[in-house]
């Protein structure tokens, strides 16, 4: 079976299979950029045992298919892959994949990171930090897709 | 009429469910749903200001209605992360 565009899994990534499903959707690739989190053993000087994350599973993968609309429109001929573990991962473990193709590699860098960002900003993935002495749920952004300044703000770092 | 609530990290601690059936009254929103639920977990009111829903599975603003049988959902705010 095809390795699908967009996936939240509890399975552990295959970065290579995410990278085919980026190029896959496009013609002309001449540059593919894959940006992989992994799970650090430090946070806001906590040494961390491990992480739970935790996701709203078909409302994630469609929060994907959102990123992945928005940069086709601002990166045509781009092909976007994202794929989000959930469940107990161990420090060093990749928690997220994402690859962008295009012709390019300018354009690819800039999908890529712009996904990631957004992915941050909107996808109802919670992360479940335990560390040396407790456990905390991280809270960042609230996750509203049509917050034009959180895009603004995703979209500049993208583009620097 | 009934709806669906789904509860999510945090949020779904509080209640200690991660799924809830809400009887709402006819014309009700989002927003009706989440005061309900506050109404009987009193510790979910500090995330009144950035909870964010989702109905059916579509991310909606807390003024949408809701109709019999929806599944409402209330994210509290995502991971986020430093740069």
């Amino acid at each position: 079976m095809a390795t699908p565009q967009f996936a939240v899994t509890a399975s552990p990534l295959d970065p290579l299979a995410v990278a085919s499903a980026a190029t896959g959707t496009i013609d002309a690739v001449g540059g593919l950029v894959a940006f992989t989190g992994v799970v650090r053993a430090e946070n806001a000087g906590r040494r961390v045992l491990y992480l739970e994350y935790e996701a709203y599973e078909p409302l994630a993968v469609r929060a994907f298919g959102i990123v992945g609309q928005e940069a086709a429109a601002r990166w045509p001929a781009t092909g976007l892959s994202i794929h989000h573990r959930t469940g107990r991962l161990e420090i060093g473990e990749v928690s997220i994949v994402i690859a962008a193709a295009s012709a390019h590699r300018g354009p690819a860098f800039e999908a890529c990171r712009y996904a990631i960002e957004r992915v941050k900003q909107i996808a109802p993935i919670w992360k479940h930090e335990h560390f040396e002495g407790g456990d905390v749920w991280i809270e960042g952004a609230t996750a509203r897709p049509d917050d034009e300044e959180a895009r603004a703000e995703a979209l500049s770092r993208a583009c620097g | 009429m009934r709806v669906t609530v789904r509860l999510f990290a945090r949020v779904r601690d509080l209640v200690g469910r991660g799924e809830v059936v809400r009887e709402v009254a006819p014309g009700a929103t989002v927003q009706d749903v989440w005061r309900d639920l506050i109404a009987e977990y009193p510790a979910l009111e500090p995330y009144t200001s950035s909870v964010s829903g989702a109905r059916n599975l579509e991310y909606v603003r807390m003024d949408a209605p809701v109709a019999d049988g929806d599944e409402v959902a209330f994210l509290p705010p995502v991971s986020g992360g430093a740069l």
